[in-house]
């Protein structure tokens, strides 16, 4: 028997002669731990997690760079000046009885809308701003607007239908109606109305008008929330556990918020991501017709406004580096969100990966 | 089944009830010269008198801010509504109801049309995604799906205008009629062809944002019925794998998405705002969202009071077809 052997063999039989603990044999992982490795294995998740990580840093470290490097700021105007051919055409008849084309060319100086270049990535747009620079700031907002609305509403939400789950009876009846009116309100409807209600009153300050759409939204979107915590209370509440919780004469306030809720939490997890994207669709709706983010400020949805081609079919046709962009940001952001929430969803529930 | 529909039903009128008070209350957040600065105009024409607008001002309960008076305008407000009679519009100049029903047919054939596309390109798709999960297939058309519910309806609209109004010039960029040829009064077949091409835009919008929703809920269901044991015992019975799937899975599939897609029927009536106004069809989704900018208060009180009320018809609906499709529902 070598050296190594004998000490392979030691190893087995320990010094005091005991079985070796369990632990080193197996690894012991945590639910936390599992629910990440299962949300890793998935590809989609981590092109999602990929697309909202390149998001975050283009809005949110991107300014600052370009602040640092160029100076650029989010409303400077650049006035680049570049000669462009205008063509007018007008037909006329001739002494000879035929008609004629008539083309007159003539070059014009204009000092916006200028093309990509190096020093302005994606040009500057109808009113001198550079592109790029804004596409920036537009999806700081988007994305605080967004977090900030997921937040209020998951916590009109949790404490609504929290209340509703737990005490059942005509409580629950009550809010549920409530939830239930606010339901049938035609989303998008009622948001413009509101929106176009508050930036017609004078007294409020543009900047402000922020504030208002995202409590719109809040008020708009909480009974999703109110619906899954209810539901998932209603079920919880009937569990052993929380027999044992009565059992140790705890108050309800510390049933509903340390036993029952810290539950539902996965499934809040997941509505709250999917519920981020579309945040962003709606505030990029309302900045579209600019009901939103309130000029000079830049806002994805009034970015591609600037195509609306019933203001025009110029910008639509010729210049898609004022709003492609844009639209493009939007399309991965929300789409970085609904992978990320579909990855959460199947990692927390395994059933539904087979 | 007879005092479950009634239940239902006082339901949901309690719903709608509750849905009126809130939709009165919005406006009663617009201030008392909101109604000055939108009448205006009109005042100056002589479409409207002063009288008619402190009639207007009273009946949004906008005259009178005390508790009673709210309450009372409220009561001659719901009174006119049950009663059919939605108001005057006073950008349009009609009664809202007409408005409504001039409107609403438009809407509806775009709706409808993208509908039926949206079953037919839908579901197949999600069938062949559940039955191979996680071939490249099922990949491709979940990210396809999740694309189109991820994309703005008014970027997606640009989109398709660029590539195939303006750079290709295969369709119209917007309206509903060429306003450039003047047809014959009596050529319907032109006049109907000339829309129909006007449509095909828009119609893809819609088709292509709500045919990832009904694709995705397909697979989902799919998904969750084949790996049921009945599945498994009709596998092992020796059934061919195109019975399994269409005969046992997808008849069981069908309870919940014949459920949801019954619910849809009444929204379809709705107006799509965004896609009609980009595309300037006059649909009624059109018209509200001018309504909303020129702040017509009836119409727009109107217009979500009708929404509402196609919301509610939707649950009704699927609550019933829910009964009648899934025969193992027993209703207490």
């Amino acid at each position: 028997m070598t050296d190594k052997e004998r000490n392979k063999a030691m190893s087995y039989t320990d010094n005091n002669n005991t079985e070796p603990e369990l632990v080193q044999n197996f690894r012991v992982i945590s639910p936390g731990r599992m629910v990440a490795k299962r949300f890793f294995k998935s590809k989609l998740s981590i092109a999602g997690l990929i697309m909202i990580i390149f998001v975050f840093i283009f809005s949110f470290v991107g300014p600052l760079i370009i602040d640092a490097t160029w100076g650029y700021k989010e409303t400077q105007v650049f006035k680049i000046e570049r000669n462009t051919d205008m063509v007018t055409v007008a037909q006329f008849t001739g002494p000879d009885g035929r008609t004629y084309d008539y083309y007159d060319k003539s070059q014009t100086v204009i000092i916006f809308k200028a093309p990509p270049s190096a020093e302005h990535w994606l040009g500057t747009d109808t009113s001198g701003f550079d592109i790029f620079t804004r596409l920036m700031y537009g999806g700081r907002i988007s994305l605080v607007i967004s977090f900030i609305v997921i937040f209020l509403e998951t916590l009109v939400g949790i404490i609504l239908g929290g209340l509703a789950g737990y005490f059942g009876k005509w409580v629950d009846q009550l809010i549920m109606r409530i939830v239930d009116v606010f339901a049938c309100l035609p989303y998008l409807p009622i948001l413009l109305v509101l929106s176009a209600a508050i930036s017609s009153i004078e007294t409020i300050p543009a900047e402000h008008r922020i504030y208002y759409l995202m409590a719109f939204i809040t008020l708009m979107g909480w009974t999703g929330v109110a619906r899954i915590v209810r539901g998932q209370i209603l079920m919880l509440r009937e569990q052993e556990y929380m027999m044992a919780a009565t059992t140790t004469g705890i108050s309800s306030i510390h049933k509903i918020f340390r036993h029952l809720i810290p539950n539902t939490m996965p499934q809040l997890i997941v509505s709250a991501t999917l519920g981020l994207g579309g945040v962003i669709l709606y505030e990029s709706t309302l900045s579209y017709l600019g009901l939103g983010v309130p000029f000079p400020r830049a806002a994805w949805g009034s970015m591609i406004a600037l195509a609306d081609p019933s203001r025009g079919q110029e910008i639509l046709a010729y210049y898609p580096n004022m709003w492609v962009p844009a639209g493009i940001l939007i399309v991965v952001t929300v789409l970085g969100f609904s992978f990320i929430g579909d990855g959460l969803r199947d990692a927390f529930d395994p059933r539904m990966k087979r | 089944m007879l005092k479950y529909l009634l239940k239902r039903l006082g339901l949901a009128i309690i719903i709608l009830l509750g849905a009126s008070a809130l939709i009165y209350l919005l406006s009663m957040l617009m201030p008392a010269d909101y109604i000055d600065n939108q009448t205006s105009a009109a005042l100056q024409s002589g479409a409207m008198t002063m009288e008619d607008v402190m009639r207007l001002k009273e009946l949004y309960g906008l005259a009178d801010k005390s508790i009673g008076g709210i309450a009372k305008s409220y009561i001659t407000w719901l009174k006119s509504t049950v009663s059919g009679d939605l108001g005057f519009s006073f950008l349009y100049g009609k009664p809202v109801t007409t408005v409504l029903s001039e409107y609403i047919w438009i809407s509806f054939m775009i709706a409808f049309i993208s509908y039926i596309l949206q079953i037919i390109i839908g579901i197949p798709m999600g069938i062949k995604a559940s039955v191979s999960q996680y071939s490249a297939y099922d990949y491709t058309v979940s990210v396809f799906a999740m694309m189109g519910t991820a994309l703005p309806s008014f970027f997606l609209s640009a989109l398709l205008m660029n590539v195939f109004a303006i750079k290709l010039g295969i369709f119209p960029l917007q309206g509903l009629t060429t306003a450039t040829t003047v047809f014959a009064p009596d050529a319907h077949l032109q006049i109907l062809l000339d829309k129909v091409w006007h449509l095909v835009l828009p119609i893809t919008v819609l088709t292509l944002l709500n045919v990832g929703g009904t694709m995705k809920f397909t697979r989902t269901n799919m998904l969750e019925v084949l790996n049921s044991d009945y599945i498994r015992t009709a596998r092992a019975k020796g059934l061919s794998e195109k019975v399994v799937t269409y005969k046992h899975a997808f008849r069981n599939t069908m309870i919940p998405l014949v459920t949801s897609l019954s619910g849809m029927l009444p929204g379809l009536f709705g107006g799509a705002m965004i896609t009609e106004t980009v595309f300037a069809i006059p649909g009624i989704g059109y018209m509200a969202l001018r309504a909303t900018r020129q702040g017509d208060i009836p119409f727009i009180m109107g217009y979500n009071m009708f929404l509402a009320a196609l919301t509610v018809a939707g649950m009704l609906i699927s609550d019933i077809m829910y009964m009648v499709v899934d025969p193992r529902v027993k209703l207490s």
